[in-house]
């Protein structure tokens, strides 16, 4: 039992690390942004490297914390629960990496005007993840809070989801903006940022379900 | 030698029923759940059936003495195949059944048939603690998991050190649980043979060995062997498809319900209390389906008194009827059989 206990010890550090690293894509997916609205494209580009680094390790942690989970830590009620919340979280960090490389691939014209609205966007985007990073470590120390974290995912989604419709008026009622093709293009790009909020209270609806669960 | 070995088959034959049927009682959810393994619940629960009914077997198998004392062989192995009858044809019809209620039905069956009066004040002692077991199962579950819950969430643990303290949990108590199954449940399967016991009593390591003893660490063997062989099937069902609870109040209904054994089981405790001046518990042996039952009902009421099925309070109690009335008419007539066609005294 106390290999066991040992065990737990490391795991824990672990499952903190992968929340570590959802934390920092978000931290780096902001910063990105930024740097795109403001055509820093050489730092742009250091953000990609280090959001694809992030996703790699977030990646091989996932792989070794199910590995042990599996084999000899949690009960099998709670198992397919904490996978199924570490799969989750990952997706929101592979969506910062994807939303950054259309960025890189498309690189889509952004009126000056629009960068403002772009930025709160991303900022609500970010902040949904972020609090879900929170509920999700509350979820791991069995603590009341995750509730009000949880609460702040549905805040910031919904704040997310009204920049994300004002944004696509705008662009589409803009005669800045010439080509309906580009109106299209830039009304994706409002859709992938927000896309991160989505993700986030995807994992977000899960672990309010599994807090349930697991109140005795 | 094999005519004593037969003549206690009957007693040994309820002790495997019991192993097999009731052990899931205690590690059913926990194994049906696959929380622990089938091995490590068995090796547990063996041991501890074993330990319980050597040790504390005694109380519970004296009150039963006291209702009726069977005084010859063939009459023991008759009254304990007529229990063990009835909880093989009551399971198949998939009534709730006791071997307890089974076997003092079958104990005043013989009463009646060697024309002995039946001690009432032992009776009424007996049944009102059939109605109380349940009852007092729901009372500890409902009191347990307030203090569980309170404890888990002061606790402040990760849910991954939840579970491996929940794990640990569920042997430490299958074990206790295993033990007053033992304690409280050698009395249906070996008691009606202890006034007549054929062994003597020895000493091994300075340790006296009643006779009664000998007899328990049979029957504990037959328990165990019943929890060897074919528990598992009937922990696979009781953990994926009666109760749905989650770990800890799985933890909650196997403390509340072997609390409840042990206190109808223990003399010690009967001791302790007595020398303190408190009420004492009145040492019967009751079924550990229906101290679960009441348990579960506990946490039900403690989680606000929903999605309790109260139907199955009314087949329990229609149980405590039907159970030792079938049995006693099945060792009426057995005993009939046995004195008149095998030519064997069933009574002196």
């Amino acid at each position: 039992m106390s290999i066991l206990f040992g065990k737990a010890k490391n795991i824990e550090a672990e499952i903190e690390q992968f929340f570590d690293k959802i934390s920092e894509a978000g931290l780096i997916f902001s910063a990105g942004i930024k740097d795109y609205l403001e055509g820093d494209f050489e730092q742009f580009h250091s953000r990609i490297d280090d959001i694809n680094k992030q996703e790699g390790e977030a990646d091989n942690l996932r792989r070794e914390i199910r590995y042990y989970l599996y084999t000899k830590m949690l009960i099998p009620e709670s198992r397919g629960d904490v996978l199924g919340l570490l799969e989750t979280s990952d997706n929101v960090i592979d969506t910062t990496k994807t939303v950054l490389s259309h960025f890189d691939i498309e690189n889509p014209t952004i009126p000056d005007s629009l960068n403002s609205e772009f930025l709160k966007l991303t900022e609500s985007a970010v902040s949904a993840l972020s609090s879900l990073v929170k509920a999700n470590r509350a979820f791991f120390k069995n603590s009341n809070i995750i509730h009000d974290y949880i609460h702040k995912v549905h805040f910031h989604e919904h704040e997310a989801d009204r920049i994300e419709e004002k944004l696509k008026k705008i662009i589409f009622r803009s005669d800045d903006i010439s080509s309906l093709a580009e109106k299209l293009q830039l009304r994706d790009f409002v859709t992938y940022i927000s896309s991160l909020a989505d993700d986030a209270e995807d994992v977000a609806e899960r672990l309010s379900v599994y807090s349930i669960k697991r109140s005795i | 030698m094999f005519q004593l070995f037969f003549l206690l088959s009957s007693g040994l034959f309820l002790g495997w029923s019991l192993g097999a049927n009731d052990a899931a009682n205690i590690f059913g959810t926990a194994v049906g759940t696959k929380m622990i393994q089938f091995r490590t619940a068995a090796i547990v629960g063996s041991i501890f059936v074993i330990l319980g009914a050597v040790i504390s077997g005694a109380g519970a198998t004296e009150t039963l003495g006291k209702l009726g004392a069977v005084n010859a062989l063939p009459g023991a192995f008759t009254v304990a195949l007529a229990a063990a009858l009835t909880v093989l044809w009551m399971t198949r019809l998939k009534l709730p059944v006791s071997t307890s209620q089974s076997i003092v039905g079958a104990i005043i069956g013989w009463n009646l048939y060697a024309n002995l009066p039946t001690d009432y004040s032992s009776l009424t002692k007996i049944v009102t603690t059939w109605v109380l077991c349940p009852l007092l199962s729901a009372l500890f579950a409902f009191i347990f998991f307030f203090i569980f819950r309170f404890g888990v969430s002061r606790m402040r643990c990760s849910i991954i050190r939840l579970d491996a303290y929940t794990r640990l949990a569920l042997i430490v108590v299958g074990a206790f649980g295993a033990y007053s199954l033992g304690a409280n449940n050698i009395a249906n399967v070996m008691g009606v043979f202890v006034p007549i016991s054929p062994f003597e009593t020895s000493e091994i390591l300075s340790l006296s060995f009643s006779s009664a003893q000998k007899l328990f660490l049979l029957g504990g063997l037959a328990i165990a062997a019943g929890i060897i062989t074919y528990s598992r099937k009937v922990m696979e069902t009781v953990g994926s498809n009666l109760y749905k609870l989650s770990p800890v109040a799985a933890l909650v209904v196997v403390l509340a319900s072997s609390a409840v054994l042990f206190l109808f089981a223990s003399e010690s405790l009967e001791f302790w209390l007595a020398s303190r001046g408190l009420p004492t518990f009145p040492l019967v042996p009751v079924s550990s389906s229906q101290a679960v039952v009441g348990a579960v009902i506990g946490i039900g009421l403690a989680k606000g008194g929903r999605n309790i099925n109260f139907r199955i309070l009314g087949k329990i109690s229609v149980g405590w009827v039907t159970t030792p009335i079938t049995s006693g008419l099945i060792a009426y007539i057995l005993l009939f059989v046995v004195q008149n066609l095998f030519l064997m005294p069933v009574y002196n």
